[in-house]
């Protein structure tokens, strides 16, 4: 189930780098879990240990203060790649929750909402802005949808309606779609579905 | 009544699946067919249904195997398997248990149908054309090469899915890719394959499920649509499709979970209406020239980061780009056919079926895998196995000075201990050439079968028409 979403002021971390893939953000050698807790100390590993295994100095993400920066700002076409849903549940796990990009994959995007983490897409001029400011304040605010960078005016941004409500009102969407089974089974019957 | 506007083929599957439609508020419930399940995604899933007290509520549409974690060296004397780690092991066990607890049927380590999810279900028949296909896993776009809708979801989604057999989606949008002409002589389905995912871009498939279409898309086998298919995501669409055709119907005939006799005759009539009617429009088209295309392979770190073998080496655009080419050791201007190759890597849910094997068969025939190369050939599954063997094939691997493994996704994701060593360089009839999948710090090339086995011989990367041997032995 989604952890609500309402509204979020924070300072951003920058990854400028485009086509962030899943085996950066969670590799593959940590899915042989089989629960989704701390997972954020798997969290860009390759990217913050070295090959003995020992943190790297200049590697910021390292020493972040999480509970400051909790908005990941990111280059274009984030969380590409595999359907793991490690990747989300490693970066809320690490302590973000809400990542910005030009433009986010599917399937991250999908399983970000369905855990909370939220996926905000913005236009070029704004994720500039965002760039050019690493560790820069933003407001993020689901029920208006709009982003507030420093004292600039809002900007809009849109989450798919369904996926906004789960987070605002808390609304579960396996419990959704477990109320609807009655529908599924007319379909099954008239539909040659049937077991 | 007023003539209904001519479909699409996603829009048929599309259709026929929607048990509520989508609205404003609230997306459609989709309605799914063949649930395919894995070791690494599903675990949250099952707990999550346990917690909530649910049960697995159409067992007869879900199937599992065993790949990602799986060792590919066989058992000792003592039947016990060389697990990378405890927690391999475990993820495995924990994977039958659920299956056993909720009657889910399994291809676990005592079937003779056991193999990579992707490899395993098309060849038992499991996928059908106009079925919806869902997998924990993103290159369940496989399955779209029988003109099925089969895309990847997240664990959350897996719960959802075995729990009311639904899915909440929105209407993708449509792309049609079509390739005209015909492949030249020694350019197979993964050069077609890369220069697709070159010409949509990384992202470019981003939001859109993708029809292949045209002559050379048609000339294609079955198991050279399924690379095609399989690597859609690489563009960024969740799914390929390909419209059924008389190859899709005579791949499926006879096949242990296809429908049989009478009933296989039926369904074989439904499934070629399936195909996009004439005037039927697309979101996006793209076309290729399927002529023009010589093999392939990856010079970055993203999967359409692909030339023509022996080109090159495209100067940086950006800097996500110069870093990938510093990582991957190569220099703009300059022929990525110089580096010396460490690993050779043939199998995955890509290029690990029959055809792929033979194809790297027939480069290694006589030949020898040069000296400092590692090779691995893991076939797909354990049919892949026994037809390959059957045929001979492994021989001439281990001949070559090959390793010849037992079925799995081994060194595609390299999860299960079968990796590239810190900075070596691959050449991978695999999917993914992202920065340390193969292992950290391993180099990626993507390329075909032909070409992976030509390279091993070499030592280089090459472009396997040259040990092309001529018609006698096409
Ligand atoms: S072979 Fe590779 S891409 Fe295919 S299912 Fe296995 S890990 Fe995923």
């Amino acid at each position: 189930m989604p952890e609500r979403f309402t509204q979020l002021t924070s300072r951003t971390f920058v990854l400028p780098q485009e086509s962030i893939d899943t085996d950066q953000i969670i590799p593959a050698r940590f899915l042989t879990t089989t629960s989704r807790e701390g997972l954020g100390a798997k969290a860009f590993y390759d990217w913050r240990y070295d090959a003995s295994g020992k943190p790297i100095a200049d590697q910021a993400l390292n020493t972040l203060d999480t509970s400051e920066h909790r908005i990941l700002v990111a280059g274009d076409n984030f969380g590409c790649g595999s359907s793991r849903e490690h990747a989300p549940w490693a970066l809320m796990d690490y302590g973000f929750r809400a990542v910005i990009s030009t433009s986010i994959a599917d399937i991250f995007n999908s399983n970000a909402l369905k855990n909370g983490l939220l996926p905000i897409v913005v236009d070029k001029e704004t994720h500039e802005r965002l760039l050019a400011d690493p560790g820069g304040r933003v407001g993020i605010d689901l029920e208006k949808s709009e982003l507030t960078i420093g004292n600039a005016p809002p900007v809009k941004f849109s989450i798919e309606p369904f996926a906004r409500r789960c987070l605002i009102e808390g609304v579960d969407p396996l419990g959704w779609l477990v109320d609807r089974i009655p529908a599924v089974e007319a379909f099954e019957r008239t539909q040659g579905h049937a077991p | 009544m007023p003539r209904e506007a001519p479909r699409t083929l996603l829009e048929k599957v599309w259709d026929a699946h929607m048990v509520t439609p989508e609205s404003a508020d609230a997306p459609g419930m989709l309605y799914v067919d063949l649930h395919l399940v894995h070791e690494v995604t599903s675990p949250q899933a099952f707990t999550e249904l346990d917690a909530r007290g649910l049960k697995v509520r159409r067992p007869d549409k879900t199937f599992a195997t065993l790949d990602h974690s799986t060792p590919t060296a066989p058992a000792d004397a003592n039947g016990k398997r060389p697990y990378v780690t405890a927690e391999a092991e475990a993820q495995v066990a924990t994977l039958e248990r659920n299956c056993a607890r909720h009657g889910v049927p399994l291809a676990g380590w005592d079937s003779d149908a056991r193999g990579v999810v992707h490899v395993m279900a098309p060849e038992l028949g499991l996928t059908q054309p106009g079925m919806v296909v869902v997998c924990g896993d993103s290159h369940t776009a496989t399955h779209g090469a029988f003109g099925a809708l089969a895309f990847g979801i997240g664990t959350s989604e897996v719960g959802h899915v075995l729990a009311t057999q639904c899915l909440l989606q929105r209407k993708p949008k449509t792309m049609r890719v079509t390739v005209d002409g015909q492949l030249q002589p020694g350019v197979s389905a993964k050069d077609l394959t890369l220069a697709v995912i070159a010409a949509i871009g990384f992202g470019g498939g981003s939001g859109y499920v993708v029809e292949y279409a045209g002559e050379a898309i048609r000339a294609l086998e079955m198991e050279g649509r399924m690379t095609l298919c399989n690597m859609s995501i690489e563009a960024g669409a969740r799914a390929g499709m390909i419209a059924p055709d008389a190859k899709t119907i005579a791949y499926l005939r006879g096949r242990r979970y296809a429908p049989q006799g009478e009933a296989f005759e039926r369904a074989a009539e439904r499934w070629l209406a399936l195909a996009t009617e004439p005037g039927a429009t697309f979101d996006k088209e793209v076309r290729i020239d399927g002529a023009a295309i010589t093999p392939m392979a990856t010079f970055g770190t993203t999967p359409d980061a692909a030339i023509p073998i022996g080109a090159a080496a495209p100067a940086p655009r950006t800097e996500s780009e110069r870093k990938a080419l510093d990582y991957m050791g190569f220099t703009a201007g300059e022929a990525t056919t110089h580096a010396p190759v460490s690993v050779v890597f043939v199998g995955s849910c890509t290029n690990g079926r029959l055809s792929d094997l033979r194809a790297a068969a027939d480069v290694l025939r006589g030949r020898k895998v040069k000296s400092g190369v590692r090779m691995l050939v893991v076939p797909g599954s354990e049919s892949v196995k026994r037809q390959a063997e059957a045929e001979g094939l492994d021989a001439v691997f281990t001949e070559a000075g090959a390793e010849w493994r037992e079925p799995g996704c081994s060194m595609c994701i390299a999860m299960n201990g079968d990796v590239v060593p810190p900075g070596k360089l691959a050449v991978s009839t695999s999917n993914r050439n992202f920065e340390g999948r193969q292992g950290k710090g391993a180099r990626t090339i993507l390329a075909s079968p032909a070409t992976a086995a030509a390279s091993a011989v070499t030592g280089v990367l090459t472009d396997p028409r040259m040990f092309a041997r001529g018609p006698a032995h096409a």
